[in-house]
């Protein structure tokens, strides 16, 4: 796995806020029927790497329960991944329910295989950025450290 | 304070200032055991024969935090998936942050805070190694070691502090060859020390033979069973190394160490 994506320089990047703050606490949720993780696990072990306390939901939630998770977690950040297709419905029911329950201070990003023509509808929708295949770790790593959460 | 306060209040947990919660009844269950043992799995049972008892009950989950990059992998909950709906269950996941000596204190305090927040149980499930395992369940009012088979000698020096706290210890994975063996191993070891020796159970969370005998066992256990003094030295361990720690000079003591400018001796008188 370590020679997938290159964790040294992952950990380098940046080591400011790991020194003045503490860690990010951050969702990585499989919302829907989609049953392939290997992407969000790396995505966690990334995040991880980075200093960053990550929680992984396991497969097959719901928007309610991702939404429910964040809350009892106390996270900043949930980070959405889909491979299957129903990113334009589950994306936007989640940053929904966020709003509903008061957290909509909690920044969404998405991963997986969502086409380019579905992106504008869904950061329309409260998702803050995606991330497709072929992202870096450091530029994932890079908008997440620059958020004021 | 509603679900959501309480979930930020955990998260400055030194702040805190709930009432210490009474010993009696207790509310609280440390459940440790080694990596892979089936913790989790146990602790998802658990949690649902309480709920199912009317119950409210909170679940905090310790996992390490990594020595290299401080982050932390939590994934305690992906295999507990009847804590992310319902009212009356609520599970956080915690890192270490590398300041074992410190959680204890940490996790005493969110308890007194769940404790006044009208939870009626708080299982603490562990991270399975190491001294600071045992400081981190000394926070426990009961424990429950769990244990499996094919673990090679179970009565392994590491285990002996951990064996001699629990109020009751679960052999899980009983659906495996050689469980058996181990809960007799177990009992062996149990029986040569003084006084009534703790419950040793058989079962399967996955298949679920044998946990309602751990459930009636768990209703029924009796006072804290580890030796007063031994919870004591660890509550008292564990707050002596967080005073250490969250000392002003600590860290120039280290560094004076490291650079051979200070003695030990030296180093620990600057930290009176």
């Amino acid at each position: 796995m370590g020679a997938l994506f290159p964790l040294r320089e992952v950990q380098g990047c940046f080591t400011a806020r790991q020194v003045m703050a503490t860690p990010l606490r951050i969702i990585i949720a499989k919302p829907g029927l989609d049953g392939h993780d290997r992407g969000a696990k790396v995505v966690a072990r990334a995040l991880r790497d980075a200093g960053h306390e990550v929680i992984y939901t396991g497969l097959r939630r719901t928007p309610e329960q991702i939404v429910r998770i964040a809350m009892d977690e106390d996270a900043q950040v949930v980070g959405l991944s889909s491979l299957s297709g129903a990113h334009g419905f589950l994306f936007p029911r989640v940053c929904e329910l966020l709003r509903e329950s008061g957290l909509e201070d909690i920044v969404v990003f998405g991963g997986g295989i969502i086409p380019e023509r579905d992106r504008p509808a869904l950061i329309e929708a409260g998702v803050s950025a995606i991330f497709g295949p072929g992202t870096t770790s450091t530029e994932m790593i890079e908008f997440l450290e620059g958020l004021e959460v | 304070m509603d679900r959501r306060e309480l979930a930020r209040a955990l998260s400055t947990a030194e702040s805190i200032t709930a009432p210490a919660r009474p010993l009696e009844p207790w509310r609280v269950l440390g459940v440790t055991g080694s990596p892979g043992v089936g913790k989790s799995c146990l602790v998802d049972r658990i949690a649902t024969h309480w709920l199912s008892c009317g119950e409210r009950v909170a679940i905090l989950a310790v996992d390490p935090s990594s020595p290299i990059s401080g982050g932390a992998l939590l994934g305690d909950r992906m295999r507990m998936a009847s804590v992310d709906a319902g009212d009356n269950v609520f599970f956080r996941s915690i890192a270490t942050r590398n300041v074992p000596g410190g959680l204890p204190s940490r996790l005493n305090r969110m308890v007194d805070l769940l404790v006044q927040e009208g939870w009626t149980r708080i299982i603490i499930e562990t991270v399975g190694s190491g001294q600071s395992e045992i400081r981190i369940v000394a926070v426990a009012d009961r424990l429950l070691l769990v244990e499996g088979p094919a673990r090679g000698d179970v009565i392994q020096a590491e285990k002996a502090g951990v064996l001699e706290l629990a109020d009751l210890v679960v052999v899980n994975k009983s659906d495996l060859d050689g469980a058996d063996r181990v809960a007799d191993e177990i009992r062996l070891s149990l029986n040569l020390s003084e006084g009534e020796s703790a419950p040793v159970i058989l079962c399967s969370a996955e298949t679920g033979d044998g946990v309602d005998e751990m459930f009636a066992a768990i209703d029924n256990l009796p006072n804290a069973r580890g030796p007063a003094i031994a919870r004591a030295r660890e509550r008292l361990l564990a707050t002596h190394q967080e005073n250490l720690l969250s000392h002003p000079n600590f860290s120039d003591a280290i560094k004076g160490l490291s650079e051979g400018r200070l003695s030990i001796e030296e180093a620990l008188s600057m930290l009176q």
